[in-house]
């Protein structure tokens, strides 16, 4: 008894830390948002005045509508492109397949807001494509119109999310599901009905309700569209322009993380219980066939008509970082690097500050990701499941609510020597990117976990390893793969957040890249070294997800025969 | 202390009263065992029969079990894992994978603070010793299963355990490969006077390596022996049947013409070994397929004599298996097969013999 109770000492302190972090950086500032929603302004009392004030002003109601109705119909284009995408990589011997799949990293290398502005050049009114089309066919589209412009560039955006769910859910469907029921008699359409969309619809459904979530709570994409009346920029606005005592920041902020949580839920709805276990011995995928000649060129041109569309936001980025005026023309004037000459010798503080930022914020991530996923699969402690659903939880709250949650929990609390509130202290930026991003870490951290055998532990306790040397020596050296790529998720993901940042940078010099880039793409003349700025982020961050696939790679090839032999040994 | 000398008697292992329960499913109930120094012990049953769990228990891993674990007299129930310096074998070897054949045979000399000098001559002497020192520099995933095998066994012995507990070891590997290795151990554990402890569901590979041998089944030890004394007297129909084919009839002993009788259910009887006493209580008989004799009506050898008809046929290479319908139940004979020997068929009515001396009475 004396040794469980030694072994378990270790696990157990870390896991308080973790529960007191989690607790002090999530559950209390959001609840303190919750809690202010409810409270009356003037006497503090609880009450429901606040949401009946918010349904009785005509611009919150206005809000509200435009929120649910850009992030629906986001699902729906998004949908528009994805479907075509999965249908013909899991029906067909497609060679395009391979460009499908780069399509499935794009939102990782640039988030929403850096290129939409560039977006308006390229099919604004006055954009490129309207441009020629009213020059050459008359009639113009009304791409970036108002609302439209924060659904076009969010689904073009965010659409992967729906092919990577739902190409995975397709490719699950084993052959001999296929054939089985073709050989009970259905064919073409029932076969469909009954059996491939039964199947499938788990997947797509869990896509469309992360979509959903990204795009309801984004905060970036509509501020910079200049797009004010929705929920996200109206909290932001409420906050920064009438105060932190303001109530209706708070009550928007319930609604976000309330609509967040029903978008997990059905998320969850959708895949509980049928997470099939479809693949069986023989191989996977459905039934594939070849295209005909123009079939294919049908196909390939659909497939570089959405690959066009998804790059355009780098394009057009690329060519206003590059470009001197670009106004009422298809293409800018001129070409120069002015803009990255004049963005590295004045701000390059941005930059450094962004690498500090997400560096330690993912840093932050991997290690507690590793400590949560050890505690929760490894160790035998009562409420250790509560750890992992905390740390989960963090996916719930968009960034503009932790951010008031931040700033109203911690504008009271000075840390001790620079004296100065939390609140305004740029570590607390740190913190607000790595508990954003923790959620991500922490399930790359769990996969690499349970990619370990518990064997392998074993195996090193029973040869005279402790604990903690066993996690030293085998646990995290055979976890790496998952850790670099938890890591470069966090950072990269980390260094374009925006939201919670945007609410808690309190000086200049503390601000990191997007921040930079807001502030840049809020002037005309700013737009240039703006672009400049978000090249220079995609930059990083796709060589850092470059480096990461190298490292995971080599770390796979090591290892991968050992699952060969294995099979073979059977 | 070289690997190459027998280390001196080995240990004993005692285990008293064990017990262990997984949430409410009790696995282990009772255990009492007494494994001999330098003795090659097998616990073998079928999955779920509790043996990996006592393995594991020994080993420290699991929960916590109730009862007492002595080796070499030392109660290590309450040890960690790594305090109690019995060597462990997984099914899957569980080689590590970031490591070179040489580090993981090193790691538990690494991990005992053996000064790097010695740690360099034992892992060179125990890969000496399965054959692979020329294959110290490769991962693991560049290993057959057999060589991977032989790494575990190195990296288990070269810290001179205690006890060696080897958990279905051969599992993983092909027929051929698994007959070699079950030598080599066998050979090893010999050379080394390690008591090993080896758990299998195979009832050949066991009798073929143990010294002796537990059979268990549903938590509780059914008969503990050597291979030859539990096939040939088996405690009850569980390790009568567990070991090989058998055949059962129900019935009771009856005393008639001056001598014992077995009188089946079935509605016949066989003739007894002087000894037996009739209690009157309900037995069960058992008989190996292969001592009884089949041959044409009237013309089988042996004590007792029963008529049949034969049911099902199968030719199973060295042997020719029937079953054959006696009163109201079925019989299997074995008979050897030879080329040329008449082989009877479905429906012949066949005679069957059995010697009074090849009855086992058990249980009912």
């Amino acid at each position: 008894m004396i040794t469980v109770s030694r072994s378990h000492w270790g696990p157990g302190a870390v896991a308080l830390f973790l529960a007191l972090f989690l607790t002090v950086f999530l559950v209390i500032p959001v609840a303190k948002v919750i809690y202010v929603a409810f409270q009356d302004p003037n006497t503090g009392a609880l009450t429901l005045i606040n949401f009946i004030d918010f349904f009785n002003t005509s611009l919150f109601r206005e809000s509200f509508v435009n929120s649910f109705y850009v992030a629906a119909l986001s699902v729906v284009v998004a949908s528009a492109f994805a479907l075509p995408l999965a249908y013909f990589t899991t029906r067909f011997n497609f060679s395009g397949a391979i460009l499908i799949q780069t399509l499935g990293v794009i939102p990782l290398i640039m988030p929403p807001f850096v290129g939409a502005v560039a977006m308006v050049l390229l099919f604004g009114q006055n954009g490129t494509i309207n441009l020629l089309l009213d020059e050459y066919l008359g009639f113009t589209i009304p791409f970036m119109e108002g609302l439209n412009g924060v659904i076009f560039v969010e689904s073009v955006h965010y659409f992967p999310f729906i092919l990577i769910n739902l190409s995975a859910a397709l490719n699950n469907i084993d052959r001999s599901m296929e054939e089985a029921a073709q050989n009970l008699g259905a064919s073409r359409g029932r076969l469909f009905r009954r059996i491939v969309f039964p199947l499938a619809m788990p997947g797509y459904v869990a896509g469309a309700s992360l979509v959903f979530l990204k795009v309801f709570d984004d905060l970036g994409t509509p501020l910079l569209l200049n797009i004010n009346n929705m929920l996200a920029p109206q909290a932001y606005l409420r906050i920064t322009s009438i105060g932190i005592g303001d109530p209706m920041g708070y009550v928007i902020s319930v609604i976000l993380v309330t609509f967040s949580l029903l978008a997990l839920w059905t998320s969850f709805l959708a895949l509980r219980g049928k997470e099939y276990a479809t693949v069986q011995k023989g191989g996977g995928g459905l039934m594939k066939r070849d295209l005909a000649g123009w079939e294919k060129a049908g196909c390939y041109a659909v497939v570089i008509l959405i690959l066009l569309l998804v790059l355009s936001p780098h394009i057009a980025l690329t060519l206003l970082s590059f470009g001197t005026v670009w106004s009422f023309s298809p293409l800018p004037d001129a070409y120069t690097v002015q803009h990255y000459v004049d963005v590295v010798s004045t701000s390059s503080i941005y930059i450094t500050n962004t690498l500090l930022y997400a560096g330690l914020a993912a840093g932050i991530d991997v290690v507690f990701g590793t400590a949560i996923a050890y505690v929760v699969w490894r160790t035998g402690l009562p409420g250790r499941k509560m750890l992992d659903y905390l740390a989960m939880g963090a996916v719930a709250i968009p960034g503009v609510v932790l951010g008031i949650g931040y700033l109203r929990t911690f504008y009271q609390f000075d840390v001790p020597f620079i004296d100065k509130p939390l609140a305004s202290w740029w570590v607390i930026i740190v913190i607000a990117l790595a508990i954003r991003r923790l959620p991500y870490a922490l399930r790359a951290c769990v996969a690499a976990l349970q990619q370990v055998s518990v064997m392998l532990e074993e195996a090193a306790e029973n040869l005279g390893a402790t604990k903690s040397r066993t996690v030293r020596r085998v646990v995290v050296p055979l976890m790496t793969g998952g850790i670099v790529a938890g890591f470069v998720t966090s950072f990269a993901t980390a260094s374009v957040e925006l939201s919670a940042t945007i609410m808690l940078v309190s000086q200049e010099s503390d601000a990191p890249l997007a921040y930079g880039i807001y502030e840049f793409m809020q002037s005309a003349a700013g737009r240039g070294p703006g672009a400049a700025l978000g090249i220079i982020a995609v930059l990083i961050i796709g060589i850092a997800t470059y480096l990461s696939h190298r490292i995971v790679n080599n770390k796979e090839t090591e290892r991968a025969p050992r699952q060969q032999s294995a099979a073979q040994g059977v | 202390m070289s690997l190459n000398q027998p280390s001196g008697g080995g240990v004993a292992v005692t285990v008293e009263n064990l017990s262990l329960s997984f949430g409410k499913t009790e696995v282990l109930k009772g255990v009492n065992l007494e494994i001999r120094p330098g003795e090659l012990f097998t616990f073998l049953g079928p999955s779920g029969s509790g043996k990996s769990t006592l393995l594991r228990s020994i080993a420290g891993f699991g929960p916590q079990p109730g009862g007492r674990i002595l080796i070499d007299g030392e109660d290590i129930a309450g040890l960690a894992p790594w305090d109690r310096n019995v060597g462990m074998v997984f099914q899957s070897y569980a080689l590590w994978p970031h490591m070179t054949v040489r580090k993981n045979v090193a790691f538990g000399l690494e991990e005992r603070k053996v000064p790097a000098r010695e740690i360099r001559e034992r892992v060179e002497a125990a890969l000496d010793l399965v054959g692979l020192v020329a294959y110290g520099d490769r991962r693991p995933s560049q290993l057959s299963g057999g060589q991977q095998q032989r790494v575990a066994l190195a990296r288990t012995i070269v810290v001179e355990p205690r006890v060696l507990l080897l958990d279905e070891p051969l599992s993983n590997l092909d027929a051929n490969l698994r007959v070699q290795m079950r030598r080599e151990i066998h050979d090893l554990q010999r050379k080394l006077n390690l008591t090993t402890i080896f758990v299998t569901h195979d009832q050949e590979e066991a009798n073929t390596i143990s010294d002796r041998m537990a059979v268990l089944d549903q938590g509780v030890i059914q008969q503990t022996g050597a291979p030859l004394e539990l096939y040939d007297n088996p405690a009850n129909r569980f390790v009568a049947s567990f070991l090989g084919t058998a055949n059962m009839l129900e019935g009771r002993v009856e005393r008639a013409d001056g001598r014992p009788w077995f009188v089946a259910d079935a509605g016949f009887r066989l003739p007894m070994a002087d000894g037996f006493s009739p209690g009157g209580e309900r037995v069960t008989a058992m008989a190996r397929p292969q001592n009884l004799t089949i041959g044409a009506p009237g013309d089988a050898t042996g004590d007792g004599r029963l008529e049949g008809q034969v049911e099902v046929l199968e030719f199973l290479g060295t042997i020719v298996r029937y079953a054959v319908k006696v009163g109201g139940t079925s019989l299997l004979v074995d008979e050897t097969h030879r080329a040329g020997r008449p082989v009877f068929q479905l429906g012949d009515r066949v005679s069957l013999g059995v010697d009074a001396e090849d009855i086992r009475l058990l249980p009912a």
